[in-house]
């Protein structure tokens, strides 16, 4: 799963260093776009929830499907509130169940909406992304060879998104555990020959 | 400053066909929102008794907590009576779950399609907030006034009024009626740009519940 660090506020752009992307349990990330204080809420809610799963100490822990099943049920219940947490939500996960390790990805919106698909972006990523993904997405492909995707897909959005910044964070989840890779940037070209002399051949006094 | 909505359209078509022992129902699989496809492999089918399936096309939210909702109350009814829920039954349970949300609809357009307690092909068809008949055939959804007037030609029972009464169901067999609804899909998908990408029909009948996959366009 992978992300930008940046949270703007309008059109000011007010955090730069904001991390979107969090492990829940021992078998999920949650990744998160729309309203950052209201993530922070969702986060406490997952935070009491996994903390009641495991004081149960039952040798079970929530999986990725459960958590976003609770998550849409959470989203859904304040939408007919009238009073919505103003996110996107992109759950993933691996869990070993009884046909072996399950990987799990979805996404719930603010209104409840939700899905589950071996692609998934939030926002401007729904209309920039998923194409590439659609387009170039494996099953059998390795972490490095999805991390380059990723990327591929990253980098279409700094271009193309006002609201994105270079400066973005990996995650990864595994049997193994959660990992959430430190931020980097992406290397970008701006050596285009319509760029060195923009007005040039422009109509107009200006 | 654009108001909070709490309803989005989905988009997607479901259509029932009932015959003399079994019922088909049917129902695309691409969830989309506004001019977008979020995925092109979600069910919009729920099995909610041995007999009984339900279709809902609308808002995929309140899809979900109405399937939800029906699933947990034919439970409830299973502990008190000790069998399960018959397709009318439920039907009556679809319409006053509807109802009871009357000033907060559920914003679903449903197709209930199942046996009777006959074992003849029954398909009870609803508006948002509970109004239902039990019909021979039904389509609801972005694609249903594409596809209902063909069924109208292909199903469409003389006038309830006449004498002696005429069955409903349609005296098509089991495989012509699938045929027909491939058909009917195939070219709602044509035109309704919320319609497509795969079909899944199930076919209720004496012996069980048969599922099967067909693809359609996915433009």
């Amino acid at each position: 799963m992978a992300s930008d660090t940046g949270a703007s506020y309008g059109s000011t752009l007010r955090y730069k260093s904001v991390e979107r992307i969090k492990a829940v349990g021992k078998h999920s990330l949650i990744g998160a776009s729309g309203e950052f204080s209201d993530f922070q809420e969702i986060l406490r809610y997952l935070d009491e929830l996994t903390l009641s799963d495991h004081m149960w100490d039952d040798g079970n822990s929530l999986g990725p499907k459960e958590i976003h099943s609770y998550l849409t049920r959470v989203m859904y219940n304040r939408r007919n509130k009238f009073d919505p947490l103003w996110n996107s939500l992109v759950l993933g996960g691996v869990k070993k169940g009884p046909k072996g390790e399950e990987k799990y990805l979805g996404m719930v919106s603010m209104i409840g909406t939700h899905f589950e698909e071996n692609h998934i972006a939030t926002g401007f990523g729904n209309h920039l992304a998923i194409p590439i993904l659609r387009a170039e997405w494996r099953e059998d492909m390795t972490f490095e060879e999805a991390v380059k995707l990723v990327e591929k897909c990253l980098l279409v959005l700094l271009y193309r998104d006002r609201s994105s910044i270079n400066k973005f964070q990996i995650a990864k989840i595994t049997t193994e555990g959660a990992t959430i890779y430190p931020p980097y940037s992406l290397k970008t070209y701006w050596g285009f020959s319509h760029f060195e002399n923009p007005a040039q051949g422009a109509v107009g006094s200006w | 400053m654009a108001k909070f909505s709490p309803y989005e359209n989905n988009g997607g078509t479901c259509v029932a066909v009932a015959g003399d022992g079994y019922c088909v129902v049917a129902a695309d699989t691409r969830l989309s929102v506004g001019y977008s496809i979020l995925t092109r492999d979600h069910s919009k089918i729920c099995q909610l008794a041995d007999k009984c399936i339900l279709a809902s096309s609308g808002f995929q939210g309140d899809i979900k907590a109405l399937q939800k909702n029906l699933a947990a109350k034919e439970l409830v009814y299973e502990h008190n009576h000790n069998k399960k829920m018959s397709c009318p039954a439920m039907a009556q349970l679809l319409s006053n779950t509807l109802y009871y949300k009357r000033f907060f609809p559920y914003y679903t357009f449903n197709v209930l399609g199942g046996l009777d307690s006959q074992g003849k092909g029954c398909v009870f068809t609803y508006d948002a907030v509970g109004s239902y008949e039990r019909t021979g055939y039904s389509a609801q959804g972005t694609g249903a006034k594409l596809i209902t007037p063909v069924l109208d030609n292909k199903l469409k029972s003389p006038n309830p009024l006449i004498l002696p009464a005429r069955d409903a169901v349609t005296p098509l067999s089991e495989s012509e009626a699938v045929d027909l609804v491939k058909d009917v899909f195939a070219s709602a998908t044509e035109r309704d740009i919320y319609t497509g990408d795969k079909l899944e029909i199930v076919v209720i009948n004496s012996s069980g519940i048969h599922r099967e996959y067909i693809e359609l366009r996915k433009d």
